[in-house]
């Protein structure tokens, strides 16, 4: 039965659209953990969830929609942000209940879709098409090419934004270029593990990764280690145990998070 | 000698207060500039306007013979060393992943290697940033701001977290950079003896400028440097 599965063709494309999804997060969210906007992943996750309900409402392919909604808010946000000086975490608490709450005022209208919704809230990687699998590798390497390229851009800015714009490096186009890349980030990252969980994905490997004391290119190969193990034990486990992927896969990285801390404690790790 | 930097008549209105009142001064290629004044006399805001960073001002700034609203091509030039560099301190970057921020192009990865050892930092170069005192973070931000070669070096000095072992290194650093790589140095300090031993002319910044000109002038003129000193004395109580 083990063996057996990995030679399920539904399998492979779950497993490597997983791995895709998993190093696409865990760099993406690199940035927004230590630019202290953890929770911009979840807000983006949930505005996307009024994109999806649209969707299903006008009979368009629903992450289309999804991509469309998530973007614009993303691009909305952040601008309101930087011109009216709002804090990181209250704009993230308008995004989020603003998209929850188009969405549920949408099915609403529409009298209840409720199969479709759940797919989205909880993630269904192990429907996964042919399509969706080309999707998913193509945004995960160009997105990948994006950030190779601007590396010192991206992590300069990150550090320190001013100490950035005196390096001539256009820091407000970069702040932009994340969240624009965060936004494709969340939408791809749907089908893995939905709306509800998205943001375990951007922050716990991370946080973890952080613990390590190391500097950035090794703690950006721990965190998308962290996270590529988490996903494929979480889709093989919760196959063969007939349990929810999602939750799974989360719960493994929480583990890694638990028994970093564990190792941590007793002194195992230098102090940092 | 040619200028590297002309400030003209440069006024910044704040809502509330005058942070620069016309201020008229020039650089020349190898001066060692001393910047001093209290606290809110201005000096960040001229570091702010000077670099790009506030474009609310009225008068106007050259570097190089160009105006600073037409090009910004000038910080090519222009190495900066923040008085706060403010990072979060779990931040995952090493001594090297700092100092390479800084560097334009990646072929010059040896010169990292090179300033590294210069800047006595060298050792220090696989520890994260936030593990090293202030005094060499202070390094590591000079390694950084190096790294291109720049012509004119900008420094605003912390005034905490710098042990006397540090603030002794630091300064034969920029007696050296200043001396023998002939870097153009703008410097602000609340150290009127280290002032003294290294720049060669002096600014005395209060919303106006007060004096501009040669250190010898500046330390001949025992009115000034009392009432600089105690300005300056003030100033570092304050910090403490």
């Amino acid at each position: 039965m083990t063996l057996e599965i990995l030679t399920f063709s539904f399998m492979h494309r779950a497993l490597i659209s997983g791995v895709a999804i998993a190093i696409l997060c865990s760099i993406i969210g690199l940035f927004l953990v230590l630019r202290r906007y953890s929770l911009f992943g979840d807000a983006i996750a949930h505005s996307s969830f009024g994109g999806i309900a649209l969707g299903l409402m006008a009979g368009v392919y629903p992450l289309w929609t999804a991509y469309g909604v998530s973007l614009i808010s993303a691009l909305i946000i952040t601008r309101i942000k930087e011109k009216y000086n709002i804090s990181g975490d209250a704009s993230v608490a308008v995004l989020l209940s603003s998209g929850i709450a188009v969405g549920l005022v949408i099915i609403g209208i529409s009298g209840g879709f409720t199969i479709d919704i759940f797919s989205f809230l909880f993630g269904s990687i192990l429907l996964v098409s042919v399509n969706d699998t080309i999707l998913i590798l193509s945004l995960t390497g160009i997105i990948l090419i994006v950030v190779l390229l601007l590396y010192r851009q991206l992590l300069y800015s990150t550090f320190n934004e001013e100490q950035a714009k005196v390096s001539g490096i256009p820091v407000e186009k970069i702040n932009y270029l994340i969240v624009f890349m965060a936004g494709l980030t969340v939408v791809t990252s749907i089908q893995l593990v939905g709306v509800l969980l998205i943001s375990a994905l951007f922050v716990i490997p991370n946080v973890t990764a952080i613990m390590y004391g190391k500097g950035f290119k090794v703690t950006a190969i721990l965190s998308m280690s962290f996270s590529i193990f988490s996903v494929v034990i979480g889709i093989l486990v919760s196959y063969i145990f007939d349990i929810t992927p999602a939750g799974t896969i989360v719960l493994l990285s929480i583990g890694l998070f638990g028994g970093t801390i564990g190792v941590k404690s007793i002194g195992l790790l230098s102090e940092n | 000698m040619l200028n590297i930097v002309e400030i003209d008549h440069l006024t910044v209105q704040y809502p509330d207060v005058k942070a620069l009142d016309d201020v008229t001064f020039s650089i020349k290629k190898g001066d060692f500039l001393g910047i001093i004044g209290p606290n809110g006399a201005g000096k960040s805001t001229l570091f702010a306007s000077m670099l790009g960073l506030n474009t609310k001002y009225k008068g106007t700034i050259k570097f190089f013979g160009q105006d600073i609203r037409k090009s910004k091509d000038y910080l090519k030039e222009i190495g900066y060393v923040p008085q706060k560099p403010i990072f979060e301190k779990n931040f995952p970057a090493t001594v090297k992943d700092v100092v390479r921020m800084g560097l334009r192009r990646e072929s010059d990865m040896e010169k990292i290697e090179e300033i590294l050892q210069q800047l006595w930092i060298h050792e220090l170069s696989k520890k994260r940033i936030g593990e090293l005192s202030g005094g060499q973070q202070q390094r590591v931000f000079i390694a950084k701001a190096l790294v291109n070669n720049p012509k004119l070096l900008i420094l605003d000095e912390p005034v905490t977290g710098i042990d006397q072992h540090s603030k002794e290194l630091f300064y034969s650093i920029l007696r050296e950079l200043n001396s023998k790589q002939k870097i153009t140095i703008i410097w602000s300090s609340h150290d009127l003896d280290a002032v003294n031993q290294l720049a060669n002319h002096v600014a005395c910044l209060n919303s106006t400028l007060f004096f501009h000109g040669e250190s010898n002038e500046f330390f001949a003129n025992d009115e000034l440097v009392k009432q600089y000193s105690e300005a300056s004395m003030q100033e570092h109580m304050h910090h403490h």
